[in-house]
């Protein structure tokens, strides 16, 4: 087993603990990077759509995962993003890097804005409020018909960077990258957050308000904060959406997507980056792994096998099992088998079992 | 001039009243503890002043200036630090990261410049880092820093919540019932460390127990409350001996024999 052997506090702030864990990223990233050269264009947008899914889930993941507040409506700000992406683009005539950048700023001021009625809500009835927030928004989109085109929907602009082309068809290369960059942006952004005053005043909310506010923290102002930045977040990932899926109408952001986005964290492991990943992999993979089992058992025994609705039936069994039997989700889970490898032979069954606190009674809410 | 000024405060809750006209004053490097049996209005004192229940009538005010006028969120910044009853430490971010979240507002740097990770923002978390070790230091953290709260013993937990109320660097330092469920050996230690806190730290200590006995080996001062109103305030000699004191704690007839 390794220990950090720390010296200066300077150390205790880095990125990465130690050399090894920065180099096992860096090969990551480079491995990210070189998807391109690797995978077939089919392939391809599947990684595109992880990327973005994992944008999307960073962003929940920062108001769920480290500020503790749930939400089931993020859907509408992926829908924000998306749509004011597109008529930036379309109407204002932005270039993409601005009509991108504003988006994600507007759907952020629109997440403040939700977030301020939605203060003196908590947990399930949080979630309650930001679900209607999803299902009010698909019919919003179809009601703003001029600025959305209703049911038809938009088609997303063609982008141009710096005088090249991004296309999603014609240069798929172009547009993983393109993602691949915002990811690469929003991670760092989130790390920055997490070993600052900010990201600990997010998980000091989330653990206990009432000691928060003892400690300064403005409890109404950082909960606004995480919403902020959390739907900003969101709703780049919803431009890149719909950049990805091309045409898109209210159908794309039904509340559906927002509760496998909030799925997605918990199976990936609430309160961590590597979560959102995680997950977004897994929600990506599993209609493929279901094509492909299928077309296995068809080749194997004949006639179609079409079941409606097993996408949604397998991911939330697995969502019921993790809950079941790993709580803190697929990076939980990988940690842990990290520590009983590095500790093998004297790793213990009771390591990781969770201590039970009984001092919850007397809580002020 | 008095450092904490209760004056005549009154709070109810529906039909009971929690604290009934309760004044009383906090001098600077005092260490005054607030004794009382269970429900005598102890904790809500403590709430009182962290600004989570309103008065009915009366004023508080920290170094001449009332609190009223301020939010929960404001009055860490004042250096008013607290501990709670039933520890309420942020269980599943490490004792350094609790400590850290004690130096919340001390923090200068804007958010842009948090989520760009500035060189000035590093300069900030090095030099909250440095603080927090002082504290660590002085409490005996060490051990424990890198520790998730989620799996340390109670007797830790309860000077980890000491630790980041410290951290906040504070003039008056508010303890609910520090020595709540403290073995003896962990409650003695507990004692020597608030001497510690007021002697090498000059922090002023506002305390709330029940025990007379543990309050009286480290208090200048105490006040004794039942049912919402002072009974009795002085040095602790002379409140254990109060009549009205005594017969709070054991009774009508222990007070007449």
């Amino acid at each position: 087993m390794r220990t950090a052997f720390k010296t200066s506090y300077a150390q205790d702030i880095r990125l990465f603990p130690d050399v090894r864990r920065a180099l096992r990223y860096v090969a990551l990233v480079a491995l990210a990077a070189a998807m391109p050269l690797l995978l077939d264009d089919f392939l391809l947008g599947e990684a595109t759509n992880v990327l973005i899914w994992a944008i999307a889930g960073m962003g929940l993941m920062v108001l769920t995962g480290h500020a503790g507040q749930a939400s089931l409506g993020h859907a509408a700000f992926l829908a924000v993003g998306c749509y004011a992406n597109a008529i930036l683009m379309d109407r204002a005539g932005l270039p993409f890097v601005a009509s991108f950048l504003t988006a994600g700023v507007i759907t952020g001021l629109v997440g403040v804005l939700i977030a301020v009625p939605a203060f003196r809500l908590h947990g399930i009835y949080l979630a309650i409020a930001t679900l209607a927030l999803s299902i009010l928004t698909e019919d919003i989109i179809v009601l703003a018909e001029p600025w959305t085109g209703g049911v038809i929907g938009l088609v997303a602009p063609d982008i141009t960077i710096a005088g090249v082309e991004v296309d999603r068809y014609a240069s798929p290369d172009l547009f993983y990258w393109l993602c691949l960059s915002v990811v690469l942006i929003v991670t760092l952004g989130y790390r920055n957050v997490l070993r600052t005053p900010l990201g600990r005043a997010f998980v000091a909310i989330r653990d206990s308000e009432i000691s928060a506010q003892a400690m300064g923290v403005n409890v109404a102002r950082t909960k606004a904060l995480a919403f902020g930045l959390s739907c900003m977040v969101t709703g780049w990932a919803g431009a890149l959406m719909g950049h990805f899926v091309y045409t898109f109408n209210h159908e794309v952001f039904t509340v559906i997507i927002s509760i496998q986005l909030l799925v997605m964290i918990v199976i990936g492991g609430l309160g961590s980056i590597q979560g959102a990943f995680w997950g977004a992999l897994v929600l990506v993979s599993i209609p493929q792994a279901i094509n492909i089992a299928r077309d296995g058992a068809q080749a194997a025994f004949g006639g179609s096998m079409v079941i409606p609705g097993i996408e949604t039936g397998i991911f939330m069994a697995i969502l019921i099992l993790f809950i079941l039997f790993e709580p803190r989700g697929i990076h939980g889970r990988i940690a842990k088998w990290t520590i009983y490898v590095e500790l093998f032979p004297l790793c213990r069954r009771d390591m990781f079992r969770r201590q039970k606190s009984f001092l919850k009674t007397e809580r002020m809410r | 001039m008095s450092l904490l000024e209760v004056d005549g405060v009154t709070v109810r809750f529906g039909g009971v009243t929690a604290l009934d006209r309760v004044s009383f004053a906090v001098e600077p490097g005092e260490i005054f503890s607030i004794v009382g049996p269970n429900g005598a209005g102890k904790s809500t004192l403590f709430n009182l002043i962290s600004r989570f229940h309103e008065p009915e009538e009366g004023d508080l005010r920290f170094a001449g200036e009332s609190l009223l006028r301020l939010a929960a969120a404001e009055i860490g910044g004042l250096g008013i630090a607290r501990t709670f009853q039933n520890i309420e430490l942020f269980e599943h971010s490490s004792v350094l990261e609790n400590l850290l979240v004690g130096r919340h507002t001390r923090r200068r740097v804007s958010i842009p410049e948090q989520i760009l990770f500035t060189p000035a923002t590093r300069r900030e978390e090095i030099a909250h880092r440095a603080a927090v070790e002082r504290v660590i230091d002085f409490l005996d953290l060490q051990l424990y820093r890198d520790r998730t709260i989620a799996g340390l013993p109670y007797g830790v937990r309860k000077v980890v919540e000491v630790g980041r109320a410290l951290a906040i660097e504070p003039r008056v330092l508010l303890l609910d019932e520090p020595y709540s469920r403290l073995s003896n050996e962990e409650s003695m230690d507990m004692r020597f460390r608030i001497g510690d806190i007021r002697a090498r730290m000059g922090v002023t200590v506002l305390m709330v127990e029940h025990d007379m006995g543990l309050v009286s080996a480290v208090s200048d001062r105490v006040m004794a409350l039942a049912d919402g109103r002072v009974i009795a305030t002085g040095t602790p000699a002379a409140v254990q001996s109060h009549p009205r004191v005594i017969e709070a704690y054991l009774g009508t007839q222990a007070a007449a024999s």
